[in-house]
């Protein structure tokens, strides 16, 4: 069965590099490019995990965050954050907010998609 | 899509964010505190780092990350934004363009200013925050703790293993979920897998915490387990796996003994994860015992987990699956060449050629009973002419950007003459032929510096004069009546005459004794050579006239001129038509030649009676319009044609405004039609000729050219002592 991703990005250069890197990982690709529009996709695309940007218009990732794990739509999928910034206090402010992971940018395909794998299982 | 386009697609996204951020920080310029403008700039210049980040330029990545670090102290308002910062955030969003523009060219750029800039940026950081060094290496995936971490490299370590039997080390590893674990997201059975891939594991569950079933809230974590792994791996490996569920558990795991690897795996204490035989087993929740006391030792029950080694991926074999789509994007574009979009505007031309002939053939026929078919034919032109609009609108592109270019140019002009300027723009969404848009760059560069070198006054005149001590630079453009109208204006002192004339004589443009209306004395700035700059600035100088602009503006069908007034500033209207491809004419006869005007340039037409025509001195004549009397032009005369017909009969006269002169009558013998034509260059085909601007292909067949009524009334004789006139012919001579 197909992992299906859903990436929340407003970087066109980011969502381009995330398509690619996970449909040839054999991931089922999905994009939105504010976190509004992750949001609302959510419930059709129906995805197994979430790769959500930090700073968007819009909403930003903790906004997403919060929205997907809470309220109506409450959901249990892995949400990994992507952050340009490492540092120790956004991380505990995402897990805090109920992220599963993060991934720093620039990320390589290869641990991108083994944190992937790591988070949903999925066989390539 | 590979690596290269999505590099491409990097840089058209750098210049849409550059573009925001552009417009951000003029908008901070106005509410400095706005933090939604704030929040778009942070965005754009940490987008760039982002997305430079994923090619490894790391120089832009550096630049945009200091941008961006002050940007974000503006942002958690620790930081205000003054005059200062804000020429620095100026400067920064220019040298990241540069950057920008170095990194897709493969350009060298000088580290200089940049450097400079950083530091200035730096300044405005803590001490702590200029330490922080910033590393956007290859690696990827950052692990909490801050310690040094080899990243497992797994085909060495097998390779290893073969070779050298490394030490394998027995871990005992205590986890215990929390609720918020599974809250967030995790599966611990995922983490097991994970686990498994390092070496031989064995999982075993406690239930002890499990309880009573009618008490069971299955979003509790109750479970926890105790496992052992045997793994040529050091302690922070495992600890990488454990990262994300850090805090969210507790977590024990300690390093119980290490011997030399046996190579056997049958030695080992626990059995191998690739064996088929079930490696960890956890008791089913219904064979649960009601108080379990020994934890670790109990139930070992059905149903089984079996945890496999998971095959290693194989990334670049796969075919893709259910086809993958994008859900929802932004407003759905297409990049196409743009060799392609020409080579169709190209065909769209010669259909609209090929419908005019086939109109015209078929009206030669004659055909008794035609009716049905000139309404096909008449829908035919319909669709020509929507096909051909459709097609222009594809190259047409707003002039938002390079207005937004214009902006660095008055801060580079104002720096350099030590003035203050702002500008302005106005109807920055109006929509131009991508063509004139990059041939305007350098005329409008040209004009912007010009407007704040020549044009505003310094802070100290102004405000002595009454004026706001910051000059105003106002660029607008607008559709009007099928031109594009480009009004760049300053609200300086105004030209001064009493110069221009002074330089014009000096020059030996003009005879000393040669009386010029006040527009006349305006329009010598456009003559070749002239030059106002009392002394050579930094920016004047450099060779670049106003004649340059206004040929460069000639070239592309437009023309050029100047109001001032005297105290309050000067306005420059460009007037260019929509499209350089096809233009609506009147098809017109002049002599016994067929010609096309554009009507874009005719206000009136006009069957004059004989009682209003009144003639001056021998030769000029002047038509009276409403009370005004209006210089006739004899096209024919004007082009060395010879019309007796059109003089006897005083034919008809089309009113035209030029720059030079508020209105003249443009005398021809008769208007057969009113169609759209295709242009075609006169210069590239065959060689410039005076008064025509270009040709073109009638319905039938013919070569028709089509006059530019500004040049014909410069080559006509009306006015002797117009110096514009006289200059033009001298011109024609040297050409």
């Amino acid at each position: 069965m197909t992992t299906k991703v859903l990436a929340i990005d407003d970087s066109r250069t980011i969502r381009n590099l995330l398509r690619v890197s996970l449909e040839s990982a054999g991931f089922e690709f999905h994009s939105a490019c504010d976190g509004q529009e992750g949001v609302d996709v959510f419930p059709d695309v129906d995805p197994d995990v979430v790769i959500t940007d930090i700073n968007m218009p819009k909403m930003d990732g903790f906004g997403v965050i919060g929205s997907l794990r809470s309220g109506p739509n409450r959901t249990n999928v892995p949400i990994l954050v992507l952050t340009t910034e490492s540092s120790d206090d956004l991380k505990a402010r995402a897990r805090g907010a109920g992220a599963t992971g993060w991934i720093v940018k620039p990320f390589d395909d290869a641990s991108l998609v083994s944190v992937l794998r790591r988070l949903t299982g999925h066989v390539s | 899509m590979s690596m290269n386009s999505i590099r491409d697609t990097f840089f058209e996204e750098c210049e849409e964010l550059l573009e925001a951020l552009v417009e951000g920080l003029s908008h901070m310029e106005e509410a400095s505190d706005d933090m939604e403008v704030i929040n778009a700039v942070f965005r754009s210049v940490h987008s760039i780092k982002g997305g430079a980040g994923a090619f490894a330029l790391d120089r832009l990545v550096n630049f945009a990350h200091a941008f961006e670090t002050v940007m974000d102290k503006v942002r958690d308002r620790e930081l205000a934004v003054d005059e200062k910062l804000m020429a620095l955030f100026h400067r920064s969003g220019d040298q990241l363009s540069d950057l920008v523009a170095s990194a897709r060219d493969g350009t060298d750029l000088d580290p200089t200013a940049e450097d400079s800039i950083v530091k200035e940026l730096e300044s405005y950081l803590g001490p702590e925050a200029k330490a922080e060094e910033f590393s956007f290496s290859a690696v990827t995936l950052d692990f909490d703790g801050g310690a040094p971490i080899d990243l497992p490299d797994l085909d060495l370590a097998d390779e290893a293993s073969d070779d050298q039997q490394p030490k394998e080390n027995l871990f005992e590893v205590h986890f215990r979920p929390e609720r918020a674990l599974y809250e967030n997201g995790h599966e611990p059975l995922l983490l097991f897998d994970a686990l498994a891939e390092l070496g031989p594991l064995t999982v075993e569950a406690d239930l002890a915490r499990l309880p009573d079933f009618d008490s069971f809230d299955p979003n509790d974590a109750v479970i926890s387990w105790n496992m052992s792994l045997v793994t040529p791996e050091s302690e922070t490996t495992l600890h990488e796996i454990f990262e994300f569920v850090e805090g969210l558990c507790e977590l024990n795991i300690s390093l119980s003994s290490q011997a030399p690897c046996s190579p056997k795996p049958e030695a080992l204490p626990v059995e191998t994860a690739s064996e088929p035989e079930p490696i960890a087993e956890v008791a089913s929740v219904a064979e649960q015992q009601p108080e379990p006391k020994e934890p670790a030792e109990i139930s070992i029950a059905a149903p089984d987990i079996v945890l496999e080694k998971q095959p290693e991926a194989q990334p670049s074999a796969l075919p893709t699956a259910a086809a993958p789509k994008e859900t929802r994007g932004p407003k759905p574009t297409l990049r196409v060449d743009l060799d392609r979009v020409d080579r169709l505007i190209n065909t769209v031309g010669e259909l609209i050629i090929n419908q005019a002939m086939i109109s015209q053939r078929i009206e030669e026929l004659d055909l008794p009973t035609v009716a049905h078919l000139t309404n096909e034919l008449e829908a035919y032109k319909l669709l020509a002419r929507d096909i051909q609009e459709g097609v222009m609108a594809i190259r047409a592109q707003p002039v938002k950007p390079l207005f937004q270019r214009m902006s660095r140019i008055v801060r580079e002009a104002s720096d350099a003459t030590h003035k203050k300027a702002k500008l302005v723009t106005v109807g920055d969404s109006t929509e131009v032929d991508k063509t004139v848009i990059e041939r305007l760059a350098d005329p409008l560069t040209h004009m912007i510096r010009n407007a704040v070198d020549h044009g505003l006054e310094t802070s100290a005149i102004r405000q002595s004069a009454g004026k706001e001590p910051v000059g105003t630079i106002r660029l607008s453009a607008a559709h009007r009546s099928g031109s594009v109208f480009i009004e760049i204006s300053d609200d300086g002192a105004g030209l001064d005459r009493e110069r221009i004339l002074a330089k014009a004589i000096e020059k030996n443009l003009i005879a000393p004794d040669v009386e010029l209306s006040e527009p006349e004395i305006d329009n010598l700035l456009f003559l070749p050579g002239f030059s106002t700059a009392g002394q050579v600035s930094n920016l004047s100088g450099r060779g670049v006239g106003m004649d340059v602009v206004k040929n460069a503006v000639q070239a592309l069908g437009g023309r050029v001129s100047i109001a001032s007034t005297q105290g309050k500033g000067t306005t420059f209207t460009i007037v260019l038509p929509l499209t350089l491809a096809v233009m609506d004419g009147f098809v017109i006869s002049v002599g016994n030649q067929t010609m096309v005007i554009p009507i874009s340039s005719i206000l009136e037409t006009i069957r004059p009676n004989s009682k209003d025509i009144h003639v001056i001195g021998t030769d000029s004549q002047l038509v009276n319009v409403r009370g005004a009397y209006v210089p006739i032009v004899d096209v024919a005369h004007s082009l060395g044609l010879e019309d007796a017909k059109a003089r006897e009969t005083n034919g008809i006269l089309l009113l035209v405004s030029t720059e030079a002169q508020d209105l003249t009558a443009l005398r021809v013998s008769a208007i057969h039609d009113q169609r759209q034509v295709v242009i075609k260059s006169l210069e590239s085909n065959y060689t410039a000729i005076p008064g025509v601007s270009a040709a073109t292909i009638l319905g039938d067949g013919k070569i028709a050219l089509i006059l530019d009524p500004e040049e014909l009334i410069k080559l006509a004789h009306y006015n002797p002592l117009d110096p514009f006139a006289q200059n033009t012919k001298m011109e024609l001579r040297h050409a």
